[in-house]
């Protein structure tokens, strides 16, 4: 049983953490061939066509990824937490309804038109694909992030002879922590693929030093970070507060606050004992917990002793300190380049960008580790726990289809890294 | 007061069987690109293209209602189907991710990935006509049920074959159009025969489809589906040196008598035998909300996949993949 609910999870966690990676391209890139579809039709700049068909079909292949991966979540619900949809399937079952309802119908089919259609449609009717296209995808995670909010801090449920409903859609959706969840995917998928964007053009810069369109969409993809980076400094703040106050459990694992106390201090880094209870070798600023998180250096936080249930300590203290480091560097990467660009490109800049092209990824699968993990041991908090939802397949089973999966996605992964460099490499012309 | 699982029961029916008959032609044409030259192979994609991504997201929406509408049949089903199903979605990823990675390959990477979209076809279509036969005995174990279930595989990957050529004659021209009504000639006799034999042998597997469809005078009337099956494919052999459009009408009309067939089947039952769609339903409120946006939102679908249709009918010419 142990055995199955580990190879379960590793398996759930395999395939939702490599299908997150291509919407959280997608969603922002959408947005980002919009404006190139946009510009080409206003300025009838051939460079600008190029541009948009090279990227067109960098999204083609990350939104085919997407949705390959997506169809084996839809099936894993039932065959990894068959008791996930008996407990909780009358609130979760229709939000990812509405997902397919609203919008995979609408991406997938105006898909079609923006790639194949672009002599077939008029041009205004093109830009609309995209649109509506870039609409979908956002639409889409609209709907799975109140599904996943909901499961961290759920709101508007009833019970209904002991069966788990919605007394108000409303609250179901618009959960506590579901704005700020929102906000902090979209503008990390926004950052992702501006770092992809700028990445790629970077690597057919050191290629091809005077391809005017490569250094166009370089600018581009800074500029943008550049304006989003910081924003999501601020967004992540808020929804680190908005965490304090509902999930508490999950601050202390992350800051590592062992005890509760007034004037907590911050632990900037050490290695987790969740043994002794305690953060060897920690680097700590006095009282700098509670200055950050409450706003007041003499104020009570709740330690770990406090909760009875509480997610372990180790991989959400360091998923947390991976993420915000990511940012800091990107932070950096992006003011420093948008900066710099303004009148040399530098070749130690575009190998930087480069180097920099998936950083988006790791930032946000780390941000997914966090608030993941950080709700075990429940997967619906204070509703489900993880060990109730498990299903009965056998270890053998998982075992199988575990190593058929890694194997897949390895190859895939690789396939689509390859792939893209190539694409980038050759440029738009 | 409406029944709700009924009418969830004929949503999620609609869904699987636009699933299949979508998704069908497109992985039929997967399977029959090894028996077409370069070029061709070129057009036979392109005819997919615009759609491939649509097709499977009704799969998604018929997985997603068994999952939201009977949420405790989707976990008894799937859970038992565990390895074909993850079997099904390896062949989908291949095929999918195959589909945008042969259009920016060159050489032999793109005879790998032609393979793959091929290999991945045959597996995905495979898997479900296993899926299929279990699900239709009740998940009953042993070594016939096995057997019974890999001859439905085999006879589904007959069928996506017929859907796909019959697709290629809709879509292409010249020579590639006659090549694929010889191939929609030898899916239409691997049909007929895979319908015959399956047809024959579930009554042995399971009683309570004997039971169904052999109780006089009853059986009388019910002897019009077979029939009109067989007028279906006969159309289809008339049809295909005569008309473009007729072929692929008179294979979409055997998948429905087919599903048809089978839902008579299996009613009221969503797992064979042990659970009823009323046993197996989500509350009434979520049945409701749900049922809201399905009537708000599908119209809609409907009417952009006609305008996708619209926009991309015609004979697909050569020309780069993304036109």
């Amino acid at each position: 049983m142990e055995e199955a609910l580990l190879l379960a999870r590793a398996q759930f966690g395999l395939n939702i953490a490599f299908h997150i990676l291509f919407p959280t391209i997608t969603i922002g890139l959408a947005w980002l061939l919009v404006v190139f579809r946009i510009r080409y039709e206003r300025t009838r700049d051939p460079a600008w066509l190029g541009t948009y068909k090279l990227w067109v079909k960098v999204f083609a292949l990350t939104f085919a990824m997407g949705v390959v991966t997506g169809i084996v979540m839809s099936f894993q619900f039932g065959t990894n937490w068959p008791g996930y949809m008996n407990k909780v399937g009358n609130v979760a079952g229709p939000l990812l309804a509405y997902e397919v309802l609203t919008a995979f119908f609408l991406e997938a089919t105006f898909l079609g038109v923006m790639l194949f259609g672009m002599n077939k449609v008029s041009g205004r009717m093109h830009v609309a694909s995209a649109i509506i296209v870039a609409s979908g995808t956002t639409v889409s995670a609209f709907w799975i992030l109140a599904l996943n909010s909901w499961m961290q801090t759920p709101a508007g449920h009833v019970f209904d002879n002991g069966v788990l409903i919605a007394g108000s859609w409303l609250e179901v959706i618009f959960n506590p922590s579901f704005p700020y969840r929102l906000a902090h995917m979209l503008l990390a998928s926004g950052i992702t693929a501006s770092f992809v964007v700028a990445g790629l053009s970077a690597w057919r810069l050191l290629k091809a030093p005077n391809d005017p369109s490569a250094l166009k969409t370089l600018r581009f993809g800074v500029h943008i970070a550049a304006v989003l980076v910081p924003l999501q400094v601020i967004v992540g703040d808020l929804h680190g507060l908005n965490t304090l106050k509902h999930q508490p459990a999950k601050i202390a694992a992350l800051e590592a606050l062992w005890k509760t106390e007034r004037g907590a201090p911050l632990t900037l880094f050490g290695f987790p004992n969740e043994k002794e209870k305690r953060t060897d070798y920690a680097i700590m600023i006095p009282k700098g917990a509670s200055l950050i998180l409450a706003h007041d250096a003499d104020a009570e936080l709740k330690g770990l002793d406090a909760f009875k249930d509480h997610p372990p300590v180790a991989p959400v203290f360091w998923s947390f300190r991976i993420m915000v480091g990511m940012g800091v560097l990107m932070l950096l990467l992006a003011w420093s380049g948008s900066l710099i660009l303004r009148k040399r490109t530098p070749r130690w800049l575009l190998w930087a960008f480069a180097g920099f092209t998936f950083s988006g990824w790791v930032a946000t699968l780390a941000g997914w580790m966090v608030t993941e993990i950080g709700r075990q041991p429940w997967l619906v908090t204070g509703i489900l726990r993880t060990a109730d939802a498990v299903g009965e397949a056998s270890g053998a089973e998982l075992g199988a289809s575990l190593t058929g999966y890694v194997l897949t996605y390895g190859a895939l992964l690789i396939s689509y890294m390859v792939v893209l460099t190539h694409l980038s490499g050759k440029g738009s012309q | 007061m409406i029944d709700l699982p009924i009418v969830f029961t004929v949503l999620m029916g609609a869904a699987i069987l636009a699933y299949v008959v979508l998704d069908g032609y497109d992985l039929g044409v997967g399977m029959l690109m090894p028996a077409a030259g370069r070029d061709e192979q070129n057009r036979m994609v392109a005819s997919i293209g615009p759609f491939w991504d649509a097709n499977e997201t009704w799969l998604v929406l018929g997985i997603g209602l068994l999952l939201v509408a009977f949420p405790a049949a989707h976990g008894e089903i799937l859970g038992a189907l565990y390895l074909p199903v993850a079997a099904m979605l390896v062949g989908l990823m291949l095929r999918g991710v195959a589909f945008e990675l042969r259009i920016k390959a060159e050489g032999w990477h793109r005879e790998l990935w032609n393979w793959l979209f091929c290999a991945g076809s045959y597996l995905a279509a495979f898997s479900q006509g296993l899926m299929l036969g279990r699900y239709i005995l009740g998940f009953e174990p042993g070594f016939g049920g096995w057997i019974f279930s890999a001859l439905v595989g085999v006879s589904l990957c007959g069928g996506y074959m017929l859907l796909g050529a019959t697709w290629l004659v809709l879509r292409t021209e010249g020579e590639l159009r006659d090549k694929s009504a010889f191939w929609a000639r030898w899916g239409l006799g691997w049909v007929a025969l895979a319908v015959a034999l399956v047809s024959l042998a579930t009554p042995f597997a399971s009683e309570t489809v004997r039971e169904r469809w052999f109780d006089f005078p009853r059986t009388l009337g019910l002897m019009l589906l077979p029939l009109a099956t067989l007028g279906a494919g006969c159309w289809v052999w008339l049809t295909l040196d005569k008309s473009d459009w007729k072929p692929f009408a008179g294979a979409v009309a055997i998948y429905v008598l087919a599903f048809a067939g089978l839902a008579y089947s299996l009613f009221p039952y969503v797992v064979m035998d042990s659970l009823t769609i009323w046993d197996a339903a989500a509350h009434p409120s979520a049945l409701t909300f749900m049922l809201v946006g399905t009537l708000i939102v599908l119209p809609f679908i409907i009417g952009y996949t006609f305008y996708a249709y619209r926009v991309f009918s015609g004979k697909v010419r050569g020309g780069g993949p993304y036109g």
